[in-house]
């Protein structure tokens, strides 16, 4: 066996099948081998720098010319920037609009770094839970720290539901709490939970196209499933952005 | 076999001799802080590309595109009420030119009755004036014929009377002629 079979799928010796769907997500320095550190330039690294050289290039590249009739890059530009805009104004109101480069960061982030996560060979980043995981804290730590500041301890009535009678409202206070804290973990799983299924389901049926009779079966399902993650890629950045959205709005308005 | 992935196990507890991943590469949590170091400086690259050039050149745009637009609202709304003003004005420049022209023509018509009228009295007039003329030398011719005739009778009668072997009394023949004439 060669060196370069590494990464490869359904290498493996006597021909038998062997898959590693999961051989896509490991991260190795881009320059060499070697340990990878902290500060090591990796695939990581690489995907990350293309993902804001990409975004840089819609955002900024793409509507260098201001022009009043948009160009078709500066029409996409533009059609972002409402489409966000839009979400923060309707979710969270005229004051989360100040919140708004923020949200913009995450959306462009997530959907550049799931759409390059499906050129072929490509490394998707969003699909690592190190990433999502400072994505999702982040934002929920922002939300709380800014609901307090907001509005003081009286943030703290976000749990208790006025709404409810009154015997109900402790045990209201424990599920909405519960809820809250969990709310990081499900905000960051889902992203990459859905991201790497669809990546590692893509893998195991190209696995599969090594048996010539259901190569073409194979084939089809990787065209399917491709399809399949384009919408993904699409929606999970769409989602993850409006639970920004919702969170902020609680903290902004925490009595519903 | 043995010789090639040495290089790979260097790589860490998450990858196999082979290269390949052991478990879940997203669970490697040797890799965490490398990921998480890009991650903070991209998100920073990409916060900073946003909030300080492309977000507000695209409201920029947004906002002049607005405003072009109401601009150019406004003007064919301005424009639209001139050429109503301009068809206004048209349509009464339209009506006073009719007016005038009936005015004129009144006039012309009126002055032609006022000519036509003088001259058809001076016609008149005229026509009276030689109608009296006429009339005047009428009466006179019969007046004149009136006369001829009662002399034409007068001297008939004498002379009938005198060839009856009469003897002609002036005085009575010319009564008689006279009775006759106004019978």
């Amino acid at each position: 066996m060669a060196t370069e079979t590494h990464g490869a799928e359904g290498h493996g010796e006597g021909g038998g099948l062997v898959f590693h769907p999961m051989d896509q997500f490991i991260v190795e320095p881009l320059f060499g081998y070697g340990e990878v550190g902290m500060f090591t330039i990796t695939n990581v690294t690489l995907w990350l720098f293309l993902a804001v050289l990409a975004i840089a290039g819609l955002m900024v590249v793409g509507t260098s010319k201001r022009a009043i009739v948009p160009t078709r890059s500066q029409s996409i530009a533009e059609l972002a920037y409402g489409f966000v805009h839009k979400m923060v104004e309707d979710v969270t109101g005229k004051d989360g609009l100040v919140y708004f480069p923020y949200i913009m960061t995450l959306f462009l982030f997530i959907v550049f770094a799931n759409f390059l996560g499906l050129i072929p060979m490509s490394f998707t980043t969003t699909s690592h839970f190190a990433v999502t995981v400072v994505l999702a804290l982040a934002v929920f730590l922002t939300v709380t720290i800014l609901g307090f500041l907001k509005n003081g301890a009286s943030f703290l009535e976000l749990f208790w539901v006025s709404s409810a009678p009154l015997p109900l409202r402790p045990i209201l206070a424990v599920i909405e709490l519960i809820s809250y804290f969990v709310r990081p973990v499900s905000h960051s799983i889902r992203l990459a939970g859905n991201v790497m299924a669809g990546h590692a389901v893509i893998k195991v049926f190209a696995g599969f196209a090594a048996i010539a009779a259901i190569s073409p079966i194979s084939v089809l399902a990787i065209t399917a499933m491709y399809g399949l993650e384009v919408l993904v890629a699409f929606i999970q950045a769409y989602v993850f952005t409006i639970l920004t959205c919702v969170y902020l709005k609680d903290a902004l308005h925490p009595h519903h | 076999m043995a010789t090639e992935p040495i290089t790979k196990e260097v790589a860490g507890t998450c990858v196999d001799a082979g290269g390949s991943a052991l478990g879940m590469p997203q669970l490697c949590f040797d890799w965490w802080g490398n990921q998480i170091f890009w991650l903070v400086i991209a998100l920073v690259a990409i916060y900073f590309i946003l909030a300080r050039i492309a977000l507000p050149r695209i409201a920029s745009v947004l906002a002049e595109r607005q405003g072009t637009i109401m601009n150019d609202i406004a003007a064919a709304e301005d424009l639209k009420r001139k050429a109503e003003e301009a068809e206004k004005a048209y349509d009464k420049a339209l009506a006073d030119a009719r007016a005038e022209a009936q005015t004129i023509a009144q006039k012309a018509r009126d002055e032609i009755k006022a000519d036509l009228d003088d001259a058809m009295a001076r016609a008149d007039a005229e026509i009276a004036a030689k109608a009296a003329e006429s009339e005047k030398a009428i009466s006179d011719i019969r007046a004149s014929a009136m006369e001829s005739v009662e002399v034409v009778a007068r001297d008939t009668a004498e002379a009938i009377v005198t060839a009856l072997g009469g003897k002609a009394d002036a005085a009575a023949i010319s009564d008689a002629v006279t009775n006759r004439m106004k019978g």
